[in-house]
């Protein structure tokens, strides 16, 4: 039974150690990429380190798109009707990017204005996504406890 | 009046569910003939009212009822015809039915194609899959009803399909998908009857075999597919972005590819028993799990269906039911895992075990990411993260490594036992080969130097030198190359161009990762990019019309090393009906490179903004699912599975045979 | 003891299945409309009906009123219709409408087409006033107190079922707290 009950616990000993080192690196990789949502009120309030990657969200402010005579670098305002944040872009847009609709792009901070890496518009016309809602719902809130 | 009778016929394929899911199953532990023999009719009828209920959407849709709710949401009168009969599966109520339509397809197989099977057997399976029906049918009948009507005032027009879904990918992709998701429902069922009947012995491995691999093997195609059309459709050159959409397919794919190889080794070994089982009903549960995340509105992302958490509730009140309810009867009938540890340290087993555990760890590790952003916003009280793909591929690409590393000695090592002197034998010399090879060969193309594209292609060649030198080995011990050929079985055969499409994948994937390049211009008509090898030449746009549809078309040339290749023409669209704007782009498909324009917007002047793509090897992607997927069904037509007849004189001997087996 | 080891994953997944029903909840779309008890917020539109005229507050009935948004492009807003039709004749309540992120011909050509059930519409084509009011999109429907409060929100179409068991109480229940 001995050299059994040794296969036995080799194996599982194996098992478990590749488990917890799986489980480690997963934990690691998790906590070291995921990407904080903030609004443009919260960056105004200086709630965000320059550099760090994060996501925004907002609507496009009407009249806000700016783009540069020969160059793919855009500008536009977010803004969640508290605050405003410049953003700017080198690319293209996403063909449901327009003003007055939601929108959530990912970059980081710099200077006061968002450099962002990615925009993204998604789900149709009508509907906003479930960040700019929160957002926009969270400055609401705060325009109504604050008194305007 | 027609779509009534669709709901009708959809009531009468939930009452028969219901019967399925009671009187076989009631049977085969009473050893009643009478109801065990409902099984087969019962599933076959099941199958006829669902086909009816869908041609009768279908019919909606070409005739135009915008009368049924769900026609006048996805369809328009300028929809051309194909579109129109696809649009079925164009929302969540309609692609429902068609899943539903394919449990029962799978349930008419299984009642056709199991005459080897006792017949207690196989009306505990259909029964099992009748219980899932259910809940299905009953699912459509109170919270989603394709057959729903808008009267006393149907629109005169429809809303028209999402313009991202009139394409042909659209067409073949999600029906492909559901078709093996679904078909994962049956190996399910099978490790049910199995808990039920306690018989869990290799003749029931040996049944489940071809249903898991067929299942797998469809779902590799469907998951190709979705990502072959992301890529051309999406329009950023991405084939994989680990959306917490397009994740659920792939933890069941995983964890499908686990089960088949574990259902080899119980097969083959009679080992690892009850740990099939549990892959079999996890395997299962992950794409019911893909069903609840796509439909609840628990996630957001670029195609979630609907945000109704009255769904979403009862989809999970499903789930705890079918996999809390599996997972009991598994905790209280699989037979105790007892010290059979009969396999020596670095033998096949034990390699197919490590398989077993690197996937099933990536499953986990996907489905964290994919429902982490969820947890982060519940513990933080409601602080929003999103979790990309960094995550993913730190995660995902070294447990990959590993597994190719395992691949190659695993598929070398023996049963039971290998002597590390054999293994030593057999793979120094593809361990250099492959090797030198990762180290040469990018070097010889690129010139430059690449830590990744060395490892990919090391690792491809380790996975397919160690099966050649394997073949060789088979081979050489018969009279001629052709007899040794011959020689070898069909699930041999299946296994080697299987994981040929694996090391293809590897090398696809990884190659397209690192050398892929692309550029955003804004050009003149008259200017040119460059790009790698290639200059783009922009000539302009012009208008052109579809059926449903008004676009700018752009003509640019392809001219390489001063030679003028081909023209390729990218459209920016807008849907008539519904004003929503589309960008399909040109893509110059190659076995080596694929070439790719996408439009931007118009800037004054005809200048317009763009980006060009070149991409190396990433159809290889493709092509490396589709020989995987051929070995999966390979390896299933060896002759010992297509034994559908068996003697009346075995049946009774198995059936006299002890009850509880182990 | 080596039978409880088998129990393992159906405790991981009771506590999986726990989690993802808390999370169904989560949806900030799901939460109840920050605006209950608040005053409809401030606007100066034009109307479908009064040309150039700008419409406000004022132009609002004295009297508790549902506040409905609509397209001409929003499809469940057309099964609304009828119900909202049978309410004006019946006069149960005034419907004010708050055209959404449409194009004024349309808007009116439906109108004509399916029936206006509506006292007034409010052109709303940026979709500014919708998101001082919190709109995810259209329909919703607000119930307005005579004091110009909102105090009920529907989101989504309002059919026979809803009407009975959800709109019809709460307009009651809204009348029945004002002085008339």
């Amino acid at each position: 039974m001995k050299p059994h009950r040794q296969k036995k616990l080799a194996i599982l000993i194996f098992i478990s150690a590749g488990l917890a080192i799986a489980t480690g690196l997963s934990l690691y990789a998790l906590s070291t990429n995921i990407d904080l949502f903030f609004t443009p009120s919260q960056i105004a309030k200086g709630e965000v380190i320059e550099g760090q990657r994060i996501r925004i969200g907002g609507m496009v402010k009407e009249g806000s798109i700016i783009h540069a005579q020969d160059s793919l670098q855009v500008s536009f305002i977010t803004t969640d009707f508290s605050n405003d944040l410049t953003v700017q872009y080198q690319g293209i847009l996403p063909d449901l990017f327009r003003e007055g609709q939601g929108v959530v792009a990912e970059g980081m901070v710099a200077g006061g204005v968002f450099q962002a890496s990615r925009v993204l518009a998604k789900h149709d016309e009508n509907y906003m996504s479930v960040e700019v809602k929160a957002a926009m719902d969270a400055a609401e809130k705060q325009r109504g406890t604050g008194g305007t | 009046m027609i779509p009534e009778l669709g709901n009708v016929a959809l009531i009468i394929a939930f009452s028969l569910s219901v019967i399925l899911g009671t009187l076989p199953l009631i049977g085969a532990s009473r050893g009643n003939a009478l109801w065990i023999g409902l099984a087969r009719p019962l599933a076959a009828g099941i199958f006829v009212f669902l086909s009816v209920c869908l041609l009768i959407l279908g019919y909606s849709f070409v005739t135009d009822d915008f009368s049924v709710a769900f026609v006048a949401q996805h369809s328009n009168t300028m929809l051309p015809l194909e579109y129109k009969i696809t649009a079925v599966w164009g929302g969540h109520e309609g692609s429902f039915l068609f899943w539903t339509w394919m449990l029962a397809g799978w349930m008419l197989a299984v009642g056709i194609f199991s005459k080897a099977m006792p017949d207690d057997f196989v009306a505990r399976v259909l029964g099992v899959m009748g219980l899932i029906c259910v809940g299905y049918t009953l699912f459509m009948i109170a919270t989603s009803n394709p057959f729903d009507r808008i009267l006393p005032l149907p629109p005169t027009d429809g809303a028209d399909l999402n313009s991202a879904l009139q394409d042909f990918g659209f067409i073949v992709h999600p029906p492909m998908l559901y078709m093996g998701y679904v078909g994962f429902s049956v190996v399910f069922a099978f490790a049910i009857a199995a808990l039920l009947s306690g018989r869990l012995d290799s003749a029931w491995a040996r049944w489940s075999r071809p249903w898991a691999n067929v299942a797998w093997g469809i779902l590799t195609l469907g998951i190709a597919l979705g990502s072959w059309w992301a890529y051309y459709e999406l329009g950023w050159g991405g084939w994989w972005a680990w959306d917490p959409v397009e994740n659920p397919p792939m933890i069941t794919w995983l964890l499908g590819t686990a089960l088949i190889h574990s259902l080899a080794v119980t097969e083959k070994r009679g080992v690892f028993k009850s740990w099939t089982v549990l892959l079999a009903i996890m395997a299962f549960a992950a794409s019911l799990l893909g069903t609840f995340i796509t439909r609840s509105g628990l996630l957001t992302s670029v195609h979630a269906f609907a945000t109704d958490p009255t769904r979403g509730v009862y989809i999970l009140g499903f789930l705890a039911v079918i996999v809390g309810g599996s997972l009991l009867l598994f905790a209280v009938r699989a037979p105790l895992m007892k010290s059979e540890l009969t396999f020596g340290p670095l033998s096949r087993e034990v390699f197919l075990l490590s398989n077993n555990i690197i996937l099933v760890v990536s499953s986990a590790a996907i489905l964290l990411g994919t429902l982490y952003p969820m947890v982060y916003q519940a513990m933080s009280g409601g602080e929003l993260i999103s979790v990309g793909p960094p995550y993913f591929n730190l995660i995902f690409v070294p447990l990959m490594v590993v597994l190719a590393v395992f691949l190659g000695i695993g598929a070398t090592s023996r049963w039971k036992k290998t002597s590390t002197e054999y293994l030593r034998k057999q793979l120094t010399k593809v361990a250099i080969a492959s090797v030198l090879l990762g180290l040469v060969l990018p070097l010889v193309f690129t010139l430059e130097f690449s830590i990744g594209a060395s490892l990919a292609v090391a690792l491809a060649f380790w996975v397919m030198l160690a099966m050649l030198t394997d073949m060789i080995n088979k081979v050489s011990n018969k009279d001629s190359a052709l007899a040794g050929l011959k020689s070898l079985s069909l699930s041999y055969w299946g296994m080697q161009i299987a994981h040929f499409g694996f090391a293809v994948i590897l090398t696809g994937a990884a190659l397209t990762s690192i050398y892929s390049i692309e550029k955003s211009v804004l050009l003149q008509p008259g200017q040119s990019v460059m790009l790698g090898d290639y200059e783009f030449k922009f000539n302009g746009m012009r208008p052109v019309r579809g059926p449903n549809f008004v676009a700018e078309e752009g003509s640019f040339d392809v001219i390489k090393d001063g030679n003028y290749q081909r023209e390729l023409n990218p459209q920016k669209r807008i849907y008539v009906a519904s004003g929503n704007p589309s960008t399909e782009m040109a893509i110059d498909a190659g076995l080596f490179r694929d070439l790719f324009i996408t439009l931007g917007d118009p800037r004054g002047e005809g200048a317009w903004s763009m980006t060009v793509y070149v991409k190396p090897f990433v159809r290889w992607v493709w092509l490396g699912s589709i020989f995987m997927a051929l070995g999966g069904f390979v390896a299933i037509s060896d002759k010992r599975y297509r034994r559908f007849r068996v003697k009346k004189e075995s049946l009774l001997e198995t059936a006299a045979a002890p009850v509880l087996q182990s | 003891m080596s039978r409880f080891k088998l129990f393992i994953p159906v405790l991981i997944f009771l506590a999986m299945a726990a989690m993802l029903w808390r999370g169904l909840y989560l949806d900030p779309r799901t939460l109840p409309s920050v605006l209950i008890d608040k005053p409809l917020p401030v606007f100066a539109l034009k109307s479908l009906e009064y040309g150039d005229r700008i419409v406000t507050q004022e132009d609002l009935p004295d009297e508790p009123f549902l506040l409905n948004v609509w397209g001409s492009y929003c499809l469940p807003c057309l099964q609304e219709n009828p119900i909202f039709m049978a309410a004006a004749e019946q006069k149960v309540i005034p419907i004010v409408g708050i055209n959404y992120k449409d194009g004024v011909p349309e808007a009116e050509r439906w109108l004509d087409y399916n029936g206006n059930p509506f006292a007034m519409n409010i052109i709303d084509s940026d979709g500014r006033f919708g998101i001082d009011l919190g709109v995810y999109g259209a329909p919703e429907t607000f119930i307005v107190d005579a004091d110009g409060v909102i105090r009920y929100k529907h989101i989504g179409v309002i059919d026979y079922q809803a009407w009975e068991d959800e709109i019809l109480p709460a307009i009651a229940a809204v009348k029945n707290e004002s002085p008339n």
